[in-house]
């Protein structure tokens, strides 16, 4: 289990970074926290012609909070966002998933940014980014764009940034008052993708739900004013539009079956702890 | 940093258990190699190679990271350590890799050294963890002989006796 | 392991103290020596080989033109250059079965080797693999063991005919009469997947030819038994002299796995011949997971015959046997390792057994901790819930009942074995109490009045220690074990040595992974010679041309404990014994009136008349001429050692499998999420009386990790296939494995202690118990919860749940279609949909039909040639996200109805796998354009398949709309569609569209 040969380039700036993929487009490999991307490329898997490693460039590097906005930069890890001392009072949704992701020895490395762009369908930021609305910044050497998060993943391990763009920011909105946020999952193991994935936002009778590893990226709801019957009447409706898929870790209908049940349940938990 | 090509090697220099050291590496020359293949450091051992044993875990600058998902050319200007630093210049076993032999904590031994790395690290950012918070910290490493809770028991043990230690350093009698 | 656990030990003596590790420091310091940790030759090649993405295929052609071109390739090996220099690798019973090591031409599962690429280093051996070029024509594949035994099954080997290997029909006593007269019988099928314990460290063979001498000189780790050295010399042709082969320092687990990487030694000596150079390999864990070793699966009919009260008078069982492509040496052993305790530790007098061994399209089996008990144990323990239940009794009343009475050891089962001593009674008495049985049925009756779903399971279980050697030959008709001659024993080897200043070394056979054989040794010396474990230095390397070793040595089947001590038990007390004689010239006491104490050799009454351990020692090698008359200079005693208690199979087919056999009760209580189906094992109890205890700290962690290994077996392990024979679970992804916060708590009874009479130190073996017990223990919690009799392992909550959920909630009245997918026969993708072309029929017809169009809609596609009328081959990058690779796609074009449909079906072949399949397209006319609907069946093989498969529905669906959209793109953009939301919502609705 050795990579297949590609050169290097240990980008040492944005613009470094950001002129080598728009020279190599396709050819090139944005390698942040390298998580997923080295173990595709050491299973060659993946096999690219040239990796631009963003790991040093310290400007990317940076959690802030901003207007209502809390924005990671392409180069932060998991672990430093964990770390972040405001994270429970202004993302308590993000303090509640981010230790579901991997291990204390991945998350050490591995990027919020480079989780989002990798678009597992499993994965617990993605779910984040899309119950929470935020954004992700795209840059490429010719100019920079900000997209939504349902603008930004577009199937599974697929998103809608060009070969040419580095994804530098992620934005998550600073919870609101009065928004009750949960999330739970259920996985085989500790730190395993999850099999089904559920974040809510509650506020008032506004319930915003999203759900991972069912179809090819998060899905999102909002409903409002729903009865407790009406919920589970909605619940079930969101099961089957997605679907579900069979792997030899469970089947359509048990996804399905942990969307009505899971999904019921954090909902009341987003409900009740409401601030 | 100018761009490596394939194929050829380039210079690599580092501070591996607080030395000094150079060797060379492609660009796709995987940093657990590079330690046990070019520098001889063959402590650190190669157990999946993606990420998900453990058994490679050193800590780069300091952070615990798995050796089989970086570059060589990654840890260029870093620093490494590895389970062959931990016990102290004159041989004793650090608190932790004594607590393991103390509980019988490891058979094998292939999984140790991703163990040790792992639980250095964990314990220094949680000087009194709970039994749960070590098997959380735990669960990016898998053993196969010991069923985990000598290690479980190895690491409360050694976190207590860190504590008295520091205890005794900062109230000397 | 508690530091101040109190044990019961002779004083002043180190056997039976939790004695700390004399392996520890190095490990702990990250300076083991395991193979890969080795200086290595400067001109050693390091090998990597490439594996069938097949399940079965013929081998058309192998072309390694490419791959020999490339710089630092040495050579690329394949079966045809083995064959000339090897002989089909032996089992224990005559068959026409040509294996090798490598496909010679037909692979006959997933990851079999087809070739070996030998490089400057082990990056350009996989450069090399991508580059090797192989031709296969795939054939049928069966999985099931008992579906290959049918008439329509595709034959792995057409030279043996059948998929039925071997089949035996064993009756002990009279189980037809039993069955007639009973008053009850009760008849259950049980299922036990494959699964394996996946050491830390993986295969690892250094081979290296030696021209001169002839002689192939191997260091690797495997781990015995040696008898199957002698398969490899016969494999290579060679003398067993002329094959060298030694053993490391360190092996990092193997828990019988590394018994089966003998055909890579096979394989790795040819390349070092044929290359001229040291070959190294190192099995990577992508290769590990598909191809290393699995334990059989298993189906079982069993037949309980029983009365009133429970009481079983015979049993019957029909076992169909999955050793996967081939078999390998000793397989099928662990079917036939168990058959003495057909009847487990039960008084059962009739006994009737019937083992079809079945060949199938998967990996070949090999030993895994527990070897064949896990799947004996797992039927007769369900039967005995079953017959609790049939009859309204307590299942632990029924187990007291049945098991064999106190007082009666040594004990006969029906099938032979010698059951040596236990009281099983007061072991579970012992474990009822000190588990807190009681407190669990409280716990159980508050959470079923809450509406949990709570269960109590039970499962005891006799463990063997120390197979005999002849079990194997069990299987052979009586006739042809007369013509074979006798096969029995078990011999163990080692050597006590003193040398000039007193110091004591210890060399063994035991060939340990981190059991911690050298500290036992130890503690056995030092107690005999009256010193401490850390004077005595214990060597288990192994050298077969410098060792004392026979074909049973080796670590396997728990034979350390009994077997190995007692060697080295022996060989202490004879040299303590020539010593005792030396010294008791110069104390003038008798030899048995001398005693060895603190390192002085003295007078047991008078302590003070005394010398010193080393001088007495080196008197033997400064003057031999001062030793007692007749004496042999030096101090070196080398032992063999055997038990005469394994005797040959006899001629009714009863054999004494093992020599010492413990006792293992377990109980536990489980709780099962209603919503979730997660198992959670809320309370755990295990007993295991292994004899005497030589270590507890030692014999605790053997305990534990046999715990861990069963949860992995009961929740999370399984090998999976598809029915279309693709394998599944190729990571450590897919391959679960319980990390830490998976364990539950174990409460760890100690029971008294039943030590063995046929064994030195009365040691047994304790290392395998919980795989017998922990599966078939929590399957009996599980059936109690949910009042259910199929229970199959692993418990995963996706299956539990599906046994609890009720019918599933239909879609809601207002949703017109549901794509919930069609459930998945293994790696099959089948699927299909319908999308809108904004140009006629027959324009898409004229699209689909021009080789530039569809070389320009293919996503990916680099080259497309016309290969004849109707066919098409084609270069194609293929993937999605960063996971890519290229293929070779043959596709054919055929039903073609001109403007309505087109069927399709080829391959496709690269290395990250193959794909083959077919599909339909319809044609419609609608609103100006065309309405296109497809389906396609396509079976997905290989490392994409192993390690991908989670990802690869959604993989087709993308691909599949970008085909769409780029056909869309290509018959003039949206012009003319009715709007364009309207395909763009069409394909959102199909997931294929952002």
């Amino acid at each position: 289990m050795k990579p297949a040969e590609f050169d290097y380039l240990g980008a040492e700036s944005p613009d470094e970074a950001l002129d080598a993929l728009g020279r190599h487009g396709e050819d090139a490999r944005v390698l942040a926290g390298g998580q997923s991307l080295m173990a595709m490329l050491n299973m060659r898997l993946a096999s690219q012609q040239i990796l631009i490693d963003i790991g040093r460039i310290e400007p990317w590097r940076y959690v802030r909070a901003d207007g209502g906005v809390i924005e990671v930069g392409a180069g932060t890890t998991q672990a430093e966002l964990l770390a972040w001392p405001d994270l429970a009072a202004k993302a308590p949704l993000l303090a509640k998933a981010l230790p579901h992701v991997g291990h204390l020895q991945t998350r050490s490395r591995g990027t919020v940014c480079g989780s989002l762009c990798h678009a597992d369908p499993s994965s617990e930021l993605p779910l984040c980014l899309a119950v929470l609305g935020g954004e992700v910044v795209l840059k490429s050497a010719k100019g920079s764009r900000t997209l939504a998060a349902k603008d930004f993943q577009t199937g599974m391990l697929s998103t809608a940034r060009k070969p040419d763009e580095i994804a530098v920011a992620a934005r998550f909105p600073v919870a609101r008052a009065g928004t009750g946020y949960a999330f739970e999952e259920v996985t085989r193991r500790h730190g395993d993708f999850a099999i089904v994935a559920v974040a809510a936002a509650v506020s008032g009778p506004s319930v915003r739900v999203a759900v991972g590893g069912v179809a090819d990226r998060p899905m999102v709801r909002e409903w409002t004013g729903l009865t407790e019957a009406d919920m589970a009447d909605a619940l079930n409706g969101l099961a089957w539009e997605m679907g579900g898929f069979d792997d030899i870790h469970a089947t359509a209908r048990y996804r399905r079956e942990l969307v009505r049940r899971i999904g019921a349940r954090v909902i009341e938990e987003a409900r009740t702890c409401r601030s | 940093m100018p761009l490596l090509k394939r194929g050829t090697l380039h210079p690599i220099s580092l501070v591996v258990d607080g030395v000094e050291v150079t060797g060379h590496a492609e660009p796709r020359m995987l940093l657990v190699d590079f330690l046990r293949r070019v520098l001889g450091a063959t402590g650190t051992h190669v157990g999946c190679e993606h990420g998900i044993c453990g058994a490679c875990t050193i800590r780069l600058d300091g952070e615990p990271a798995r050796a089989c998902l970086l570059l060589a050319v990654q840890a260029d200007g870093r620093r490494v350590d590895t389970v062959e630093g931990l016990a102290s210049a004159d041989g004793a076993l650090s608190v932790l890799q004594d607590a393991f032999h103390r509980h019988f904590a490891l058979q094998c031994g292939f999984c140790t050294p991703g163990m040790l790395m792992t639980l250095q690290g964990f314990l220094e950012d949680n000087p009194d963890p709970t039994k749960d918070q070590v098997r959380a910290a735990l669960s990016g490493n898998i053993c196969r002989c010991t069923g985990y809770s000598e290690i479980v028991d190895a690491t409360l043990d050694a976190a207590a006796r860190l504590r008295n230690q520091d205890q005794a350093a900062t109230n000397p009698t | 392991m508690s530091e101040t656990k109190e044990t019961s030990v002779a004083e002043g003596k180190y056997v039976g103290r939790p004695v700390l590790r004399v392996e520890d420091g190095p490990l702990l310091r990250g300076r083991g020596q395991f193979i890969d940790d080795l200086p290595e030759k400067p001109t050693t090649l390091h090998a990597a080989i490439l594996r069938s993405p097949h399940p079965h295929a013929e081998i058309m052609a192998i072309d390694a033109g490419e791959a020999l071109a490339l710089p630092g390739v040495h050579a690329v090996i394949t079966g045809q250059d083995i064959k000339p220099l090897t002989t089909p690798l032996i089992v224990g019973f005559k068959n026409e079965m040509d294996y090798r090591g490598i496909a010679l031409d037909r692979v006959r599962y997933v990851g079999e080797p087809v070739a070996i690429a030998c490089a400057a280093d082990r990056y350009k051996a996989e450069d090399a693999l991508d580059l090797i070029k192989v031709t296969y024509k795939p054939l049928p594949a069966v999985v099931d063991p008992v579906e290959a035994a049918g008439d329509d099954a595709p034959v792995l080997h057409p030279e043996q005919g059948s998929n039925v290997v071997s089949r035996r029909v064993f009756t002990h006593g009279a189980p037809d009469g039993a069955f007639a007269g009973a008053p009850h019988t009760a008849e259950m099928t049980v299922r036990y997947p494959r699964n394996a314990l996946t050491p830390m460290e993986t295969y690892a063979i250094v081979a290296e030819y030696l021209e001169d001498s002839a002689m192939y000189d191997v260091i690797s780790n495997f781990q015995g038994p040696f008898s199957v050295h002698t398969v490899m010399a016969l494999g290579l042709k060679t003398a067993t002299g002329k094959l060298r082969h030694r053993s490391p320092v360190n092996s990092g687990g193997s828990f019988g796995s590394k018994l089966t990487i003998f055909p890579y030694v096979v394989l790795m000596c040819v390349a070092a011949r044929l290359t001229g150079r040291p070959v190294k390999w190192i099995e990577d864990r992508l290769e590990n997971l598909s191809a290393a070793n699995s334990a059989p699966n298993r189906v079982t009919t069993v037949e309980a015959a029983f009365d009133d009260d429970g009481m079983v008078s015979a049993l019957r069982f029909e076992n169909w046997d999955d050793h996967g492509a081939y078999l390998r040496a000793p397989m099928p052993a662990p079917i036939y390792r168990m058959h003495g305790l057909s009847t487990n530790g039960y008084t059962i007098p009739n006994l009737e057994v019937t083992n079809h061994i079945m060949v199938t399209n998967k990996c070949p089996t090999g030993a895994v901790r527990g070897f064949g008990g896990p799947q004996l144990y797992f039927a007769i323990e369900r039967m005995m819930q079953k017959i609790a239940l049939t009859l309204g009794l307590d299942p632990l009343d029924v187990i007291r009942r049945n098991l064999i009475p106190a007082g009666s050891f040594p004990h006969r089962t029906a099938a032979g074995a010698l059951l040596d001593s236990g009281d099983y009674q007061k072991t579970i008495a012992e474990t009822v109490a000190g588990g807190g049985l009681d407190e669990l049925k409280r716990r159980r009756d508050a959470a079923r009045a809450e509406g949990r779903l709570y269960g109590i399971g039970y499962a005891t279980a006799v463990e063997p220690s120390q197979s005999n050697m002849g079990y194997i030959s069990t299987l052979k008709t009586g006739k042809e074990r007369e013509e074979a001659g006798p096969k029995d024993g078990a011999v163990a080897s080692a050597q006590v040595m003193v040398d000039a200043l007193g110091s004591v070394t210890v060399v063994g056979d035991s060939v340990p992974q981190g059991q911690g054989h050298q500290t036992t040794l130890a503690q056995i010396v030092a107690d005999e010679l009256g010193l401490r474990p850390e004077d005595i230095t214990v060597n288990l390397e192994t050298d077969t041309h410098k060792d004392g070793w026979s074909i049973a040595a080796g670590n396997y089947a728990c034979r350390f404990a009994p077997a190995a001590t007692s060697a080295v038990h022996v060989a202490a007390v004879r040299v303590r014994d020539k010593l005792a004689r030396i010294a008791s010239q110069n104390l003038n006491v008798a030899p048995e009136d001398v005693e060895f104490k603190d390192a002085m050799i003295r007078a047991r009454d008078n302590p003070q008349n005394a010398l010193p351990f080393y001088r007495v020692g080196g008197l033997a090698h400064w003057s031999p001429l001062s030793l007692p008359e007749g004496m042999e200079s030096g101090v070196r005693e080398a032992v063999s050692w055997n038990a005469p208690e394994l005797t040959p199979t006899n001629a009714n087919d009863e054999i004494n499998t093992s020599l010492a056999y413990g006792f293992a009760f377990d109980f536990c209580g489980v709780d099962i999420n209603r919503d979730t189906g997660t198992v959670r094992i809320d309370h755990y109890v295990t007993a295991h009386d292994c004899g005497t205890i030589l270590n507890p700290g030692l014999a605790e962690g053997q305990i534990r990790g046999s715990f861990a290994a069963a949860i992995g077996a009961t929740l999370f392990e399984e090998f999976v296939y598809g029915e279309d024979g693709s394998f599944l679970t190729g990571t450590y992804a897919d391959y679960l494995v319980p990390t830490a916060p998976e364990m539950p708590e174990l409460s760890l009874i100690e029971p008294t202690v039943h030590p063995s009479p046929f064994t030195r130190l009365g040691a047994k073996g304790i290392a395998e118990g919980n795989q017998f017990t922990t599966p078939v223990c929590i399957a009996n919690a599980v059936a109690d919860a949910l009042g259910r009799e199929d229970i199959t392992i692993p418990l995963t909550p996706s299956k539990v749940a599906g046994w609890i959920h009720p019918e599933e909630a239909p879609p809601p009245s207002d949703m017109p279609t549901v794509k919930a997918p069609p459930p998945r026969k293994g790696r099959a993708l089948s699927g299909g949909g319908e999308t809108f072309v904004p140009v006629p029929p027959a324009e898409v017809w004229r699209l689909l039909l021009d080789p530039r169009t569809l070389a320009q809609v293919i996503p990916g596609c680099h080259e497309l040639e016309q290969t004849g009328e109707n066919a098409y081959r084609a270069v194609v990058d293929a993937g999605v996200g960063p996971v890519r690779g290229r293929f070779e796609a043959n596709i054919r074009l055929s039903d073609l109805v001109e403007g309505e449909s087109i069927g399709l079906s080829g391959e496709m072949l690269g290395p990250l796998g193959s794909s083959s399949g077919g599909g339909t397209v319809r044609l419609a006319a609608r609103d100006g354009g065309t309405a296109v609907g497809y389906r396609y069946d396509v079976h997905v093989a290989g490392k994409v398949a192993a390690v991908g498969g989670r990802m690869l529905d959604g993989a087709a669906r993308i691909l599949i709309g970008q085909f769409f959209e780029a056909l869309i793109r290509q018959a003039g953009g949206g012009q003319g569609a009715p709007t364009e939301g309207w395909w763009r919502r069409l394909l959102k609705a199909m997931g294929l569209a952002p």
